[in-house]
């Protein structure tokens, strides 16, 4: 399974699943729902952070989340 | 009486909500603190029509109800409870057009709560460059209120706020989303136990982390003791709720909003594509603090020089116009002298709170959180760490309370404790000064001024000192916590004249006015303490006659001797010489022992301080810059500000722990004496071993 940490610049993705203990409300709240288009904007040196456009809200979140989101790409 | 409404501002950050608190209320404004914590607070007064009046609190911006900090906590108490004498008649919600499904989540939270809530989508001037429309009437019959299409930049639109703000009655109160439907069970239960209650603020109330202040105590109580689902259930019924509020929403935008991205100008990708940029983006922020500092040093330095020679000349007139006494000596060698040394430095500061403002307005600052988070990890702090570190330039109480968005406590804390090493606008003063003094006005490469790289190089080394110990900090301090980092990323936006404007000059004002009456106080009990003495002071004429029996001196060095006599043998000079052990091997004399010592209680009285001293020592009226220049060294012969002292001051000022409003909001946000004591004690040891050392190596 693929996670947003391995997305790069250019592709484009749809959010599968996260587990429920390890990801906060406050990511959801900011728009980063299963069933939602994400791609990536930017990514900093060494891929951390990376700087995401999930259907239209910007935000940027660090690697060691980005691996706890599975996502299919497109 | 004219009657009075309550209306309640509420937002996710970057929608413009203080630039639409701005547009209503006009400068007719204030700033004040929740009463117990340091949440700002900001009030004001719009007019309506019929000569009614709205009361507006611009809330601080939160993304929903659920809160993770202190700020986000004020909304939630206020909403929840009805006595509150701030509690909303009608509730504003400002949105950003282009962020409209995400900056719904809180409407339909706030309105869920049965308060009337009107929806302002702001900077409607975008939505044609963005090939954004909106279907306005379908909209609100869906969300079942009012919506006004505002734009805070051309300041269109609110003329139709204001009329529904008056109109605040006759909109519904019907939630948008059922929140039981999420846990019917668990919510039939709720109901069962508290028949009288509102499920929906219930529910708000037994998910909260945060502790409730002064909520309705009664109905926490009952709370306390319904425990019927575990922490991480309540948690996934919380992400229920979530996603079903933005099923509501995608619903509703489906029918109403639509984007034509074909003919959408992306202006910020093309700019992020640099400003995020791994190499350029970091040239162009080093670039950027290279300018604010030389302008800073260099731009500021022509109405410095006129305020000096101004306080100069306001102390002269004094003397001239008013009859001679204690009195005048008071206001004249005292306090004028004392308040020209804070209001000197308003030009620097003014600058320091421009640039800081236009950072934060632009959204560029989210960038550089951005680009720093992952240097930052490395020494125990996180990117959000960056804002606090930069604004702590500005000064380091606001700084401290800007850590509450950092999610890890560890993170945090580090940040808290390492933020004073930054410099502040109240080390400024100290340091133009002594730069002035000690470091010769030569230009590097013939367009830097030796002066300013200085400068420069004193900021370097404070935020040197904040990175090197935080990483210290990072591996001696044992706290487990959950590393969790998030961050939106704004659009860019042109900063908005008038926001700029009001920040500047509230900021600059409270500067002015904290520091103005701490050094006015001072200055005050300086003068006295100087004017004053026991035993040989009141002697002072019959001594130094004695001593110069035989010299052939005119009468104005005879005055000068006297004077000096006079101020050595002064109560100050007593407790000056008293200390003068511990602070000579720094390089330093009594008098700048006194600076010291008082400006423990903030930094920037140490030039007051000094210029009060010297004035009491000296007959003509003169600028701070020249006294210093002519003190000197009674044994030696050399000037007390020398390259070596200079130095040693410099350094001992940019390490020291020396302002009790930081130590005190330190406290409170760490909520223990321990944190603030420490960093009182270390800070202040590592700067006396520096000064220390660079003064002997120097000298």
């Amino acid at each position: 399974m693929q996670t947003l940490a391995s997305l790069r610049k250019g592709q484009r993705a749809i959010i599968k699943h996260f587990s429920v203990e390890d990801v906060p409300l406050k990511l959801l709240e900011m728009g980063c729902l299963p069933g939602n288009e994400v791609s990536v904007v930017q990514q900093a040196p060494f891929q951390d952070p990376i700087y995401l456009n999930i259907n239209g809200s910007h935000l940027a979140i660090r690697k060691a989340t980005a691996i706890l989101i599975e996502i299919e790409l497109l | 009486m004219a009657r009075q409404i309550n209306v309640a501002l509420l937002g996710n950050p970057n929608t413009g909500k203080t630039s639409v608190f701005n547009r209503l209320t006009g400068l007719n404004q204030k700033v004040g603190n929740y009463p117990g914590i340091t949440v700002e607070k900001k009030e004001g007064i719009c007019t309506l029509e019929r000569g009614l009046k709205a009361h507006i609190l611009d809330l601080p911006g939160t993304y929903s109800l659920n809160a993770s900090s202190l700020d986000e906590n004020v909304v939630i108490e206020l909403l929840l409870n009805k006595n509150d004498k701030d509690f909303p008649d009608v509730a504003i919600v400002v949105a950003d057009v282009e962020n409209l499904k995400r900056n719904l989540l809180l409407f339909t939270q706030i309105k869920d709560l049965g308060i009337p809530t009107i929806l302002a989508i702001n900077m409607a001037d975008r939505m044609k460059r963005k090939a954004i429309s909106l279907d306005i009437e379908t909209l609100e019959e869906a969300l079942e209120t009012k919506i006004a299409l505002i734009s805070s930049r051309k300041n269109e639109g609110f003329e139709q706020l204001k009329q529904y703000i008056t109109q605040y009655s006759s909109l519904s109160v019907k939630p948008c989303v059922n929140a039981s439907k999420i846990a019917p069970e668990y919510f039939s239960r709720l109901k069962k136990a508290f028949p009288n209650q509102d499920l929906y603020k219930l529910w708000l109330v037994i998910t909260q982390d945060v502790n409730f202040g002064t909520l309705e105590r009664g109905t926490l109580q009952g709370i306390a003791s319904f425990q019927t689902e575990s922490k991480s259930n309540l948690k996934r019924m919380q992400q229920k709720e979530t996603i079903a509020r933005y099923q509501f929403i995608n619903e509703v935008l489906k029918k109403t909003l639509t984007i034509d991205t074909e003919n959408a100008k992306d202006l910020r990708s093309r700019m992020d594509r640099i400003l995020t940029h791994r190499v350029w983006g970091y040239v162009i922020f080093f670039g950027i603090l290279l300018l604010i500092f030389q302008a800073i040093f260099d731009w500021s330095s022509y109405p410095m020089d006129f305020i000096d020679s101004t306080f100069a000349s306001l102390s002269e007139w004094t003397k001239a116009v008013m009859p001679p006494g204690d009195f005048t000596d008071l206001i004249a060698e005292g306090i004028i002298p004392g308040l020209g040394g804070i209001v000197i430095f308003i030009p620097q500061i003014a600058f320091l709170f421009l640039f800081i403002s236009i950072l934060e307005e632009s959204g560029y600052m989210s960038r550089v959180v951005f680009l720093m988070d992952r240097t930052m990890r490395r020494f125990g702090l996180s990117g959000k760490s960056v804002v606090p570190l930069v604004s702590g330039t500005a000064c380091a109480i606001p700084a401290i309370m800007a850590t509450r968005n950092i999610e890890s406590w560890k993170e945090r804390l580090i940040t808290i404790l390492v933020t004073p090493f930054t410099t502040c606008s109240a080390r400024l003063p100290v340091y133009l000064i002594i730069i002035a003094l000690v470091i010769p006005e030569q230009r590097v490469l013939g367009i830097f001024s030796l002066q300013g790289i200085t400068l420069m190089f004193l900021y370097l080394l404070g935020f040197g000192a904040a990175i090197f110990s935080a990483w210290l900090l990072d591996r001696f301090l044992k706290i487990r916590s959950k590393s969790f980092f998030v961050i939106e990323m704004p659009n860019y936006k042109v900063p908005i004249a008038k926001n700029v404007a009001i920040t500047v000059v509230e900021k600059t004002k409270s500067f002015v006015w904290g520091a103005g009456k701490i050094i006015l106080a001072i200055s005050i009990i300086l003068w006295v303490l100087a004017s004053y003495g026991p035993g040989d002071f009141n002697r002072a004429e019959e001594i130094v006659a004695q001593e110069t029996v035989g010299q052939q001196l005119s009468e104005e060095e005879r005055d000068t001797k006297i004077a000096s006599f006079k101020l050595e043998n002064s109560y100050v000079g007593h407790m000056g010489k008293f200390i003068e052990p511990a602070v000579r091997p720094l390089g330093y004399d009594w008098k700048i022992g006194i600076a010291i010592v008082s400006s423990f209680a903030a930094r920037e009285v140490f030039v007051g301080t000094l210029a009060t001293i010297y004035s009491v020592g000296s007959e003509e009226e003169e600028t701070i810059r020249n006294r210093m220049a002519a003190e000197v060294n009674p044994v030696l012969g050399t000037p007390i500000f020398n390259f070596a002292s200079g130095v040693s001051l410099l350094l001992f000022y940019a390490f020291a722990m020396q302002c009790m409003s930081t130590l005190a909001i330190v406290r409170r946000e760490t909520n223990s004496w321990k944190w603030p004591l420490w960093q009182l004690f270390a800070m202040s040891a590592i700067a006396y071993v520096v000064a220390l050392a660079a003064y002997q190596f120097l000298k």
